[in-house]
Formats: C-alpha cells, structure tokens, sequence
C-alpha cells in the first residue's frame, strides 16, 4: 500500500520529519518498506512551446523552440532549441523541459548536446520520464494555469512530498486506504481526523426514474449503493490525479477510470462503473449463480460460474459482472459513453475471496473486499467519485438527485467488553479505563461503561461466563467498546488488547523475564542423538541433509523392496514427488554429487526420517497417544552411513565403534539378498536379537545406476530401539577388576564357509561359566593346507577369575570345553562342521 | 694345563708383589679405557678378572707372604681390584649408552612428511545452529519438544485458529499428502487436498504438547518444515524452524519481549538486541514482528538491513485464547507466548553464505567447512 504525506494531510493535520513519521508507521504495523522523498526536480520547469520545426537531417525528431523566460544560451529570438522525438504538442502548449545540468529521476544527466548536427539545449520529458504517470510516448502538455518557467513539480503540489510503501497486514482492511493510514497516524500523534464531506450539485433528474437495484440474495451482498452521472466525456484525468495514481501503483487510463481508482485509493472503497445506456432500465440485481452461467469480462475472457459465485445481473436476469471481482464487457464503459451508472458495494468476504481466488482474478478491488470494506462509508464514497469526477471533467457533469442504497445481511456492530485489568494482565503494565478509552477511542472505538446490563454487550467467549468476581466489576471500570465497521478483524477482547497494545507502542512496554519452575533440559534420547552425531563424526563422517523428496522410481533405482511409498499431492515437480521410505536413496545420490566433482572417497551420514504408509490404529506409531494415529504415515528416525570408495568392513567397523560407545552388544548376522545391498556382502544388525538395521556393500550395480564406478559400503540402522538400549544402558553397573593373574589360551579351528565366524566367537565366549573375559581374533586364513571353501580362524582367549588364580587343570578343562562346543557347529546345507586345527 | 709354578714370580718379596700390583693395575685400566665397543670391554674383562689375571696370579702367591706382610700386600691388592671393577663398569654404561645413542640416531624420521591419518568428520551447518539455539533456550529453562513432520489438517492449521477456507492459509504455500482421502482445499487454490499435509511451521508441535502436558510450559520445537516453494537463493521447500513456547499463570505480553530480548543477546551477543513490531498471525494476538539489531552493521545502517539497522527474524505474539481453548486450557487462568523463526537463515547470517541452496547440495567442500 503506497501512500502520500500530501495525501494523508487531506484528512488530519500530520506534521513532522518524514522519518520520524515513517518510524510511527511502522510502529503501529504498517512497516515502511521504502520512503521516497520527492525530488523538487528544480531543474525541470514550465516552458511554452514557440515554434516547431522539422529536423533537417531526421524524420522521427523534430526541432522545438521553446520560450523560457531569463534561460541561459537563448538565441536572439529568446527561445531555446531542443530536439524532441514526440510530435503530440502544438505552438502555445505549456510543457516541462529539463533544463541542461538536471539529473533525472532515472539517473540521467542532461547536457546539452548535438543530434544530428542540430543542438539541442534540453530535454522535452514525458510523463513516464518523470515518474509521474505511464505515458511515456507524448510529452507531457500541461495545464495552460501553470506559471511559465517555474518548478514543475511545486506546480503539482509534489515537490518534497513523501511517498511510502507500507505492509499491510491481512487484518488491518482500514489501512487498505489513504484515510484509514491517516486514521492511525493521527491518533499516534493526537491531532484530529476527518473523511471531509463531499460536495455534490446534483443537477439530474431523480435517479429512481432511471436506475434501480436489487439485492436478491442478501448473504452475499450486503449493502448496494448507485449513482447516475450524466454529461460524461471520458478524457484524460488531471496531472494531479494522474501524478498520485501513478506515484501509488495505479496506470493512469481515462477521467472515469481513474476517479473511480483514486476514491479505491483515498477510502478503500473499490466500485465499478456501466454504461447506463447498456444496462436495461438501469437495473442492477445481485445473486449468487446456479452454476454453468457463462460471462465474458472486461479482460475478454469468458468465464464460467460455478455455483454460488456472485453475479451482478440485469433486468432480464443476465449475468453482466462477477460481484466485487470484474465488471462484464457488455456493459463497459466506452468513449462514447455519456451515463455512467456507479455501483458501490459491500460483499461477503469469503465469497469475493473464493471467487476471485478460483478465477485468478486477484486485483485491488478484490483484494480489499475479501479483508472487508467498510460498509458504512457507501454513501460518502459514492458522493466524493460525483464529486471528483465533476472537477476533473472539463465544463462538469450532471449528477442525477439521490442516491440508491439496497441493504442485504450485513454484520451486525460488534461490541465488545474490555476488562482493564485483562489488558494489564495480557500486556504486563497496568492500565486504567481511561487509559484504554484514550488509545481506541480516537480509533474509532466507541465506549462507554458497562454499568448497565452487560449482558447486552458481545462477550469473549467463554470468558464472558466468568467474569464475576473481577476487580473490574466492583470498580465499574469493565467498557463496553463497539468496533467501528472498519475493523471487522476485531471481535474479542485480545484483540481489543492488541489496538491498546498498538497505540501505546510496543517498544513502551515493559520487558520481563518469566522462569521456568523446572530446569531446562534435553530428554536422555536427545541427549544421546547428539552423542550418536559425535560418534560419527569421530569415525571420520560428515553430515548431509539430502532431500526427503525423491522420485517415483527412486525406489526402484535404489533397488529397496517394500510397500508403496507415500505420495504428495501436489508436488512441485515429479522428481519430488515421493516421500523416500529409506535413506539410501538421498545418500547414493549425495555421493555422486561429490563424484562428479573429483571427490570420490566421500563419508557421508544422515539421521533423518523415513516415511511408510499409514498403519491401522493401534500399530505402532512413532507419536503416541494423538487422535491422528491410523492417519498419519509412520515416521521412523533412521541413520544411514554411506562410504563411497569403501569397503564392508567400515560398515562392521563403526557397528562396533557404535556399540561401545554406548555400552550396547550388537552383533551382525550375515543375509543375502538385502534390498538394494551386495548380493553376498550384507549383514543384519541386531540388538537383543532384533534386527535394527543393516550393513554391508551397496550392490554395485546399483552404484552404478546412480553414476558412482567405485564401491560403496552402507550403514542403516533404526536410531530409536538404538537409543533406547542406550538410555537403559547408561545406567550399567560397574564390574569388578579382578585381582588375580589371567592365562591366555590360542585356539584355531578350520570354520567352513557358510558357518559365520561370529557363531563361533559367540560359543567361544559362552564357555567356562563367565570366566572366559575375552574372545580375540587373531587371524584368518586360507590356503593349501587348509580345506577347499574353508579358513583357519585363530582365536584368543583371556581366562581369569575373580576370586582366584586358576590351575592348569581348570584351564585345560575350559579348552577342552571350547573346542567341544565349537565343534558342534554344522552348515546346515553342507552338513559340514567346524574342527580344531591340527598343528 | 699351565701349572702356576711356571708362572709364578720368582721374586714373592713383598716388595715386589705391590709393584706387580701397581703394573698389573696400570695395565688394566689403559686397558679399560682402550676398549671402544661394548664387545671389545667384554674381550678386556677376562683378562682383568678371574685366576689367570695378573691381580688374580698374585693374589695366589700371596699366601706365601709372612703374615705379618700379608695385611699390607693384601689391601693394596684389593684397592686395585676395585679401582678396575669401578672403571671397567663406568665404562661398560657408557659404551652401552652411546650404542643406544647411534642407533637412535639412525632412526630419524620426517614428521612434516607422513601419511594422511584418521579424518574427523563434520556437523551439517542446521544441525551446529540447532544445538546452540537449543542451548541458549534450556540454558533459559526450556526443554525441547518434538513431533511428526506429517501431520493432520487439525495440528497443522485447525487447532491454530486456522480453520477451513481461513483467507491466512494462503499465507502458507502448503503441500499435501496423498493418502487416498482427499477434501475440498481449504485454501482456495481449488481443486482437492488431503486432510494430511506436510507440516508447514512447527506449530503442531506446540498443538501437541498442550494437549498432554498441563501448564506450565516452557519449550521449544526444532524442526524440519515445508512449503510449496521453489528454490532459490532464500528459500527451500524443505527448511528449518525453532518455535518456542510458554504457557504459565500471569505470562504478558512484557514477557514475551523480555524473553526474546535475553534469547537475542545470549545467542548473537550484547551488541545486539530486540525489538516487536505489530503484525498478524492467526494464532497470536495480539501479535508481533520479532526484529533484532542488524548482525552486520550493528545498526548502523547497510545494504544488509536496507539502511534500517534492524533485520526482520521472526513472528510472535500471546497465543490466541482459541488456540488454548482448541486444546482444553482454560485462557482466563493461563494466558502464554509463542514465538518463531527460521534456522537455515542464522547459519547462513553468521557464515556469510549467499545462496541458501548451497548448503543442501551436501558437497564436502562445503560440509568440511564448518
Ligand atoms: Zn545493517
């Protein structure tokens, strides 16, 4: 929303530094985000065109004297030459020159200067030259009043004005409007508002012989004002006007389109005008359509309604315009209109909003009916477009007598009990009745005590039921405010407590600090997910933030299994389309990122979540206890490790490395044919005996489709059974250190392929009754000496007890145990079995 | 075998013994002290020591002294033999010290040139500026709540005050689930939604703890969110955001800014400070614009902060009675603040980084930064 100081000054006596200003207007929400003072342009001046001359040399200039009383470098005749491209002014005509030496507003620099051999001592400007108007063909001709040879812009009036362009906030429809930004700004300074009265000769006949309106249905409309104004000539608007439309965002077309601009600008009331004589009888109806009724509109385009969008029809029932969003063009205004018919509205605002929102229809107009208008100033704005358009008519129009005005539903005044005390208690400082009346009233808020029966006053909510008791109630100090029909954002008593807030000003007041009666805290599982991360990072691994979006075929590319992933919607582009269901995908593609860049040993890991279909009620859901669950996809907080470049064994390695850094027992059991993993290169990894994730070699040939050559291994794991074992496991007591001397026993075994290593291990551990300490793995080895499709696996074992030194005996018995256990396992295919190497 | 006749002196005068011994001790210490190596001493030694040295030989024909004679011949005898003992195993330490010291030396090595070791890795840049926000937050009492990312129409606009066809849910470019149900789009941009969308602010979050947690409240809701927003160098459709929330007895709205304003200097430091701006959100009234004194200029005035001196963080306000009711907390008794703003945007402030997209192409040259 832009707006002009001179223009705020029309309704209140604003004074003051423009800066300062601009800091009240931010202040009170409508944040500046650009002040413009502008330029006195003192070099640009009145000058009379005195004679016109073709260029010798050139078609598309011409030579133009123009008379410039006291200019320097005159000729003889006392006149300046300048050559100009435009051809649309005459000998007489007042025009703006920029004089040599004067910088333009888009930076330009005027010299005198030779075209085509002819000098050319200034500059002839246009409109659009002057940031003043859209014109950028023609020179500007201005008013022949206009004093010759003085500032242009002090003739406009502009010369320092202050332009502003505020942020509207979408509850603040009032300050959709010059006299509603005025409103605030005068209350802020304490200097008096006023929407001045407009002055109307209404010369026409009586305007219920020759127009009518009817509001049919009254929930969409609820107010109808018209006028009828005769003796039109459509001609260009003053530059005054002109200047401010443009100045404030809006072209410049005709007097009639722009007057009906500028009273949109001035009082936020958007309105719309016909060509009487195309309107049957002058008779406007409103309805909401059935459905199916086609229009075409001012834009061309023929528009389809769909049921209960709002139409403006005529006497015979034909749709001639879309309410509040776009007049028809079957009874649009032409130059050759003499009548005009003025409608100004009051529409229901979600119906303007989903139409026009539907339609794609978002214009000025419809952008203030759907934040709401001010249903109260029908009859005022109708009265100021007479008026206006009056005065910039040349010889003046003929306003016909009267005004129309149909009443459908509208709201009815919203009053509103404001306790003091509850202001104080929501903006932490006190204030007294006065104090609150003194801040909304000059707002337009009407108060008055609720001595009477406050019953009769809106209450907030359910607040209202229970106010008795209050301070306020025995003090009488309780105001009933009734809210200006200005603000129909404002229906509760917090957001009466918000306009006390504003007017006060924010930054006045206090500033405290509330103390939580508990310390702050990470919960244990936060604390350990910050744990993991440093773990991970120790181990050499950064993190990435790929994508959750993927492609539909992402899946399938990254050779996982499993259900249908979740779908958008309305996704931005097919490639993120998909909620990934793992995140390999992301990280696959986060390393060939670096790949293609000559990093081809990247580490990346990511703790992210991973979405599935919705499970039926009751399935595990990771939010609990939500009315959601059955609805929601699952959500599951996974860790995933990729290592481009390496081999299984960093996948076994951080296991490990994850395991003892939180104290967890987590083993791996070998599984072919993992989705998206090395055929013959993967494992499970399993905590309690669950799987929780998996680790291994990403199937090449999956790497491959994601463009990365070089191998790649891969960690999975499911972080919240992980972090849940941690937290338990953080609690663990403390074992003994014994005392007494251990005794070390090497034990090798020739292990088949297709028995796991780690079975042997875990039996090995398992014997002697708690006092094998540990399992070491010394080598593995496979050769001439040992079996086809077999190793020789060397293991150590650490033998100590805590309550005494052990025997030989006791030793030998434990070795004899180990090997009998181990020796028992089979490859249940093969039926082939482990035995201790012979030496 | 040489029998110790043969070498007997003939001359057992004593005499002649404490001469003897005096030779016999000139003689074994040059000889000591000629040695050059550890293996050369030992070759020495055996002719120092023992019965055939020439101490040794006349400590044998020393019983043949009257014995009277014998005291004087035999302290002499065994001063010498000291004497040896002594500088034989001063020099054995020493030559053994100096073998150590030259094969030490030998094992000279280049520190400047080794091979590449263990990596460290990196913390993603969100994640660093999550944890200090959390930080500065408990360090003010708050704890940190989490929720889903997916979320039902209710968390994510109803229970905010935001009911179907709110003109604000435009405000949020909002991106749908499908999951099979499908409803008129509440925010008029036509055509159908899901009741399931992805969560366009963390505000759900807050919708939840209310419901379980009775007052007081005080914490925060990192998080990832989304928006239908193509990317560019200031936004991503997937992002992050800290929201914060406090629901207590008496809590004003002079508390929201006083909480703000010591969150502001505890995390960006003293010279920097707070200030509140009227502004408009469904789920707070009344509400606020959240600025603080711009980072780079330090109010001053620069390109940064348009010449303000003020850079715009975020939004808050006093939570809306409908939100406290929506989730069965009475609003006359407890009245409460929430506030909000982006996390990708202070990584991107405090690192100086232009393009917000740069730091989601996961690229290592960009991760091992920071
Ligand atoms: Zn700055």
């Amino acid at each position: 929303m832009k707006v002009l100081l001179s223009w705020l000054r029309e309704f209140a006596p604003i004074e003051g530094d423009p800066a300062e200003l601009a800091d009240h207007l931010s202040d009170l929400g409508m944040a500046v985000e650009e002040m413009r003072i502008l330029p006195s342009l003192d070099g640009v001046v009145v000058a009379r065109v005195a004679g016109l001359r073709p260029h010798p040399e050139a078609d598309r200039i011409q030579l133009v004297d123009v008379e410039l009383p006291g200019a320097a470098g005159a000729g003889t005749d006392g006149a300046l030459q300048v050559c100009c491209g435009a051809f649309n002014m005459s000998v007489g005509d007042l025009v703006p020159l920029a004089t040599v030496g004067t910088t333009m507003p888009g930076g330009l620099e005027i010299g005198e200067r030779r075209m085509r051999g002819q000098l050319s001592q200034g500059m002839c400007c246009s409109a659009a030259e002057l940031d003043l108007g859209a014109d950028a063909e023609g020179i500007m001709i201005l008013p022949g009043e206009f004093e010759l040879g003085a500032s242009l812009m002090s003739q406009l009036g502009l010369a320092g004005d202050v332009l502003y362009d505020l942020e509207v906030n979408p509850n603040r429809p009032d300050a959709m409007s010059v006299a509603g930004v005025a409103r605030d700004l005068a209350a802020r300074l304490g200097v008096p508002f006023r929407i001045p009265v407009p002055v109307v000769s209404e010369t026409g006949e009586d305007i219920s012989t020759v127009a009518s309106v009817e509001i049919i249905d009254t929930d969409l409309c609820g107010r109808f004002g018209a006028r009828v104004i005769r003796d039109v000539s459509i001609g260009q608007s003053p530059l005054w006007m002109q200047a401010r439309l443009t100045l404030c965002g809006m072209r410049p077309i005709n007097s009639v389109v722009d007057v009906s601009n500028y009273v949109m600008l001035e009082l936020g009331t958007p309105n719309h005008t016909y060509d009487l004589a195309l309107v049957p009888g002058g008779h406007l109806g409103t309805r909401r359509s059935a459905g199916g009724e086609r229009l075409v509109t001012l834009d061309g385009t023929e528009r389809e309604m769909l049921r209960g969008d709002g139409l403006i029809v005529d006497r015979e029932d034909r749709p001639i315009g879309i309410s509040g969003v776009m007049g028809g063009e079957n009874t649009e205004i032409s130059d050759s209109t003499s009548a005009v018919l003025l409608e100004l509205a009051w529409w229901d605002r979600p119906s303007i909003s989903r139409t026009s929102q539907r339609l794609g229809l978002r214009s000025e107009a419809s952008m203030r009916f759907e934040r709401g208008t001010d249903h109260e100033l029908v009859p005022i704005a109708l009265d100021r477009f007479c008026e206006l358009l009056d005065r910039v008519t040349p010889g003046g129009v003929s306003v016909c007598s009267g005004r129309l005005d149909g009443r459908g539903d509208l709201p009815p005044a919203t009053r509103v009990r404001v306790r003091p005390s509850r202001m104080s208690h929501l903006l932490g400082r006190p204030f007294s009745a006065d104090e609150v009346r003194a801040l909304i009233e000059p707002i337009g808020f009407a108060c008055q005590p609720a001595t009477g029966s406050p019953s009769t006053a809106a209450l907030d909510g359910a607040a209202a039921a229970r106010t008795s008791g209050d301070d306020d109630q025995v003090d009488g100090a309780v105001i009933v405010a009734t809210v200006p029909s200005f603000r129909p954002d404002v229906v509760t008593e917090t957001d009466v407590a918000e306009e006390v807030a504003r007017h006060y000003g924010y930054q006045r007041l206090g500033r405290t600090v509330p103390r939580s009666p508990a310390p702050g805290r990470l919960t244990p599982v936060q604390r350990l997910r910050r744990d993991l991360r440093r773990v991970l990072v120790g181990a050499g691994l950064s993190e990435a933030m790929p994508n959750p979006f993927v492609a539909p075929d992402a899946v399938r590319r990254a050779g996982i299994d499993g259900a249908e992933p979740v779908r958008l919607l309305n996704p931005l582009a097919t490639e993120e389309s998909v909620l990934r269901p793992s995140l390999l995908p992301g990280l696959l593609t986060a390393a060939a990122y670096n790949s293609s860049h000559r990093n081809d040993t990247v580490s990346l890991f990511e703790i992210g979540v991973v979405f599935g279909s919705p499970q039926p009620k009751g399935a595990d859901q990771t939010v609990t206890g939500t009315a959601a669950a059955g609805v929601l996809p699952t959500e599951t907080e996974h860790l995933g490790v990729i290592w481009a470049g390496g081999e299984p064994a960093d996948a076994v390695h951080l296991t490990e490395l994850i395991a003892t850094a939180f104290g967890l027992r987590l083993s791996l059991t070998n599984a072919n044919d993992l989705g998206g993993m090395h055929p013959v290169r993967a494992a499970q990894v399993l905590l309690g005996g669950q799987s929780i994730g998996v680790a291994g070699e990403i199937d090449p040939v999956v790497c491959e489709r994601h463009g990365l050559s070089q191998r790649c291994a891969w960690l999975q794991v499911n972080v919240e059974p992980l972090l849940a074992a941690a937290s338990a496991s953080a609690e663990r007591p403390y074992q003994l250190v014994s005392t007494y001397p251990s005794s070390d026993i090497d034990l090798a075994f020739i292990v088949p392929d297709g028995i796991q290593a780690s079975d042997v291990r875990q039996r090995l551990a398992a014997c002697g009754g708690g006092l094998v300490r540990s399992v070491t793995f010394i080598d593995s080895y496979r050769g001439s000496t040992i079996p086809e499709a077999a190793r020789s696996m060397t293991y150590r074992l650490r033998l100590q007890a805590d309550d005494r030194t052990l025997t030989d005996d006791e030793i030998a018995d434990i070795r004899n145990e180990c090997i009998a256990l181990a020796t028992t396992i089979h490859d249940k295919e093969t039926g082939r079995a482990v035995y201790l190497r012979d030496r | 075998m040489n029998g110790p006749a043969t070498d007997t002196p003939a001359d057992v005068s004593p005499e002649a013994l404490l001469s003897g011994i005096d030779a016999a001790r000139g003689q074994g210490l040059a000889a000591v002290a000629a040695a050059a190596t550890s293996d050369e001493l030992a070759q020495v030694e055996s002719t120092l020591f023992g019965r055939k040295a020439a101490l040794g030989k006349i400590k044998q024909g020393l019983g043949s002294l009257p014995p009277e004679q014998r005291a004087a011949v035999g302290r002499a005898l065994n001063e010498a033999q000291q004497a040896l003992r002594t500088a034989h195993a001063e020099t054995a330490d020493e030559l053994a010290a100096s073998a150590r010291r030259e094969q030490l030396q030998r094992e000279w090595l280049d520190l400047t040139e080794t091979p590449p070791g263990p990596a460290r890795g990196h913390l993603h840049l969100v994640t660093q500026t999550t944890e200090r926000l959390e930080d500065v937050f408990v360090g003010m009492g708050f704890t940190v709540s989490e929720g889903p990312q997916a979320e039902t129409d209710w968390y994510n606009f109803e229970a905010l005050n935001l009911p179907a066809a709110h003109p604000a849910r435009s405000m949020w470019d909002t991106l749908y689930l499908d999951l099979g149900e499908r409803t008129e789009l509440g925010d008029g941009e036509g055509g159908e939604a899901s009741n399931v969308v992805l969560r366009t602010h963390t505000s759900p979050v807050q919708i939840r703890v209310m419901e379980v947690q009775p007052p007081p409240i005080y914490t925060i809701c990192p998080g990832r969110v989304f928006r239908r927003d193509t990317a560019d160098a200031s936004h991503m459709p997937v992002f992050h955001q800290i929201e914060g929330l406090v629901v207590e007895r008496g809590i004003s709205f002079a508390d929201l800014a006083g909480t703000l304003e010591e969150f502001t200097s505890a995390y960006f430091g003293k010279a920097i400070s707070s200030r509140l701006r009227p502004s408009y959100f469904p789920f707070t009234e009344p509400s606020a614009e959240f600025d603080i004194t711009c980072v780079i200029c330090e109010g001053a005035g620069c390109q940064t902060c348009q010449r303000t001196g003020w850079i715009e963080l975020g939004g808050c306000g006093m939570v809306h009675p409908n939100v406290l009711a929506n989730c069965g907390i009475d609003f006359e008794e407890w009245t409460g603040f929430a506030f909000g703003f982006g996390i990708d945007r202070l990584a991107l402030m405090r690192h100086g980084i232009d393009d917000l997209r740069d730091m989601y192409t996961n690229d290592i040259r960009f991760l091992s930064q920071f």
